[in-house]
């Protein structure tokens, strides 16, 4: 399998904090990988690492170019990052964040809005309805929509799962698994409820303060004992 | 009643220019968070830029307005870009003090560069008069109606039809989701500057036939622009050009029917309009709130 995104050494800090402690991961083409860990190991802090959204050091390369510069840059290079707590334009129209996700993109749309509208029907039947005003599992939907809609190499989802009902988790973790056997696409996930993030991944990272613990193929991690002890709780 | 009807076409002609001015006013607050206190003086000095152009190099007034407004455009994107980007993160004191420095700054050069002399700036509508149903109104009025309407109505499709409307709306409101979706948030603030110079390029061109132009021209259109914005709500466009429709009325109906007012106190009168917004209905007429499910 060829590389996508390749993390080496990367290093992060929130002021004198270090979040990320030499973070080294790797996605492959047409892979879904997670990264599990507790509160504070760093899960987020290692996609914001790669959208740029907080001070890094290290090597970030997607499909053997160096990501440098800040999310807009990163966006550019074909990289949807769907950050913690949906991240939909709350005032604006469902249309008009769908718009907003081909943002970085020339030319019609039109398609791209019709595809959508396959995956998530509602989508379009409520296009003029002000995004805040929709459900928590509907606005995570409409956040994976508009992050699709950008036509990204890469998708990174943090805590798709956060505060939302175990139905819509699984039709969401349903559609990106999909869209990854239909499509191809890559997606680096992030992850608290491990369990449902190792059913849908082909691979996983454990991050323990700051790096990588465990490593390996989500079967493997499943009969690992220590993860099964820390994250499955069996 | 012929009377009462002059009076309100008149006041929705200078309403036309306060809403101009407040829909400047809300274009940057909600682009940056702040009121910006030298959105007068700018609009005044581009109006100097046009009175250079037709009187000093003798342009015909279309093609001088058009210029005006390019100049106008790239004055308030580098004014955001060199002056307010860098003391944007922070507290809002600082813009605000910036703001009132830049009021200081632009209002001195303009008496540095033009003297503080009245000019008088031409008006690209006829001075006379028509007979509407036996009330005459004159062209000028109508001009400016007209103008001020029809602006607001392609800044309005503008922010709803194109990408980079969208994407300034999205830049303004949520700055750091915006950047995600690869929108570049600076550079598109500074846009919104630019249009609400521009806009306010407008609101002084049509004033200036009216009265004369010298560097104080706009500080009274300012604070009606204030008054119009607080009564529309701050945060809202449409908001901002019906505050000034009903001020600007609402004002000259008090001068005309209500004797101890007059024009001396058309100002305070104003000002009360602000203080009892803010009191009573904070958000304004069209104030947003953003509506949520939690």
């Amino acid at each position: 399998m060829t590389a996508l995104l390749v993390l080496e050494g990367v290093e992060a800090r929130y002021g004198p904090v270090r979040a990320l402690r030499g973070v080294t991961l790797e996605v492959g083409e047409g892979e879904i990988v997670a990264v599990l860990g507790a509160n504070g190991a760093g899960k987020t802090t290692t996609l914001r690492a790669v959208s740029g959204t907080v001070r890094r050091s290290g090597s970030i390369k997607l499909a053997g170019r160096a990501l440098s510069g800040g999310p807009e840059a990163v966006a550019k290079a074909g990289i949807a990052h769907v950050p913690e707590g949906r991240g939909t334009f709350a005032e604006l129209t469902v249309t008009e964040n769908l718009r907003l996700g081909a943002y970085t993109r020339r030319g019609k749309i039109d398609a791209d809005v019709e595809r959508m509208a396959a995956w998530f029907p509602w989508l379009i039947e409520r296009g003029d309805q002000q995004a805040g005003t929709l459900s928590g599992g509907e606005q995570q939907m409409l956040a994976l929509a508009r992050a699709l809609m950008s036509r990204p190499r890469l998708l990174m989802l943090d805590e798709p799962s956060l505060g939302l009902a175990p139905l819509v988790v699984r039709e969401i973790f349903r559609i990106v698994r999909e869209l990854n056997e239909q499509e191809g696409l890559a997606v680096l996930v992030v992850e608290q409820d491990a369990r449902i993030a190792l059913a849908a991944a082909h691979r996983a990272y454990v991050l323990e303060v700051g790096e990588v613990a465990v490593t390996g193929t989500s079967a493997e991690l499943r009969e690992n004992e220590s993860v099964r002890k820390s994250y499955l709780g069996y | 009643m012929t009377n009462f009807l002059q009076q309100v076409v008149s006041g929705l002609a200078s309403g036309g220019i306060y809403g101009a001015l407040a829909l400047a006013l809300v274009l940057i607050h909600r682009a940056t968070g702040v009121i910006n206190f030298a959105q007068g003086e700018m609009a005044t000095f581009s109006t100097y830029i046009l009175w250079t152009l037709t009187q000093n190099h003798g342009w015909p007034y279309w093609p001088a307005l058009a210029v005006t407004l390019a100049i106008s455009f790239a004055g308030g994107f580098g004014v955001h870009q060199l002056v307010v980007r860098p003391v944007e993160r922070g507290s809002v004191l600082r813009v605000v003090i910036v703001t009132i420095g830049l009021l200081l700054l632009i209002n001195g050069a303009m008496t540095w560069i033009w003297s503080g002399e009245v000019r008088s700036v031409h008006s690209p509508f006829p001075t006379r008069t028509i007979d509407m149903g036996g009330v005459a109104i004159s062209i000028q009025d109508l001009g400016t109606i007209g103008v001020s309407i029809g602006v607001v109505i392609l800044l309005g499709l503008f922010f709803r039809f194109t990408k980079v409307g969208l994407a300034l709306r999205a830049a303004a409101t949520n700055p750091a989701e915006a950047r995600l979706v690869g929108v570049r948030v600076p550079l598109l603030l500074g846009v919104g500057w630019g249009l609400a110079t521009m806009l306010g390029a407008i609101a002084g061109a049509l004033t200036a036939p009216t009265v004369f132009l010298d560097p104080n021209m706009m500080q009274a259109v300012l604070i009606y622009a204030f008054a119009a914005a607080v009564l529309g709500g701050i945060d809202s466009p449409v908001g901002a050009v019906v505050g000034g429709l009903l001020l600007g009325v609402g004002l000259n109906l008090l001068g005309t029917y209500v004797n101890f007012v007059g024009a001396d106190l058309r100002l305070p009168a104003a000002l009360s309009v602000i203080l009892a917004v803010l009191l009573f209905r904070p958000a304004g007429l069209f104030g947003h709130r953003v509506v949520k499910r939690v």
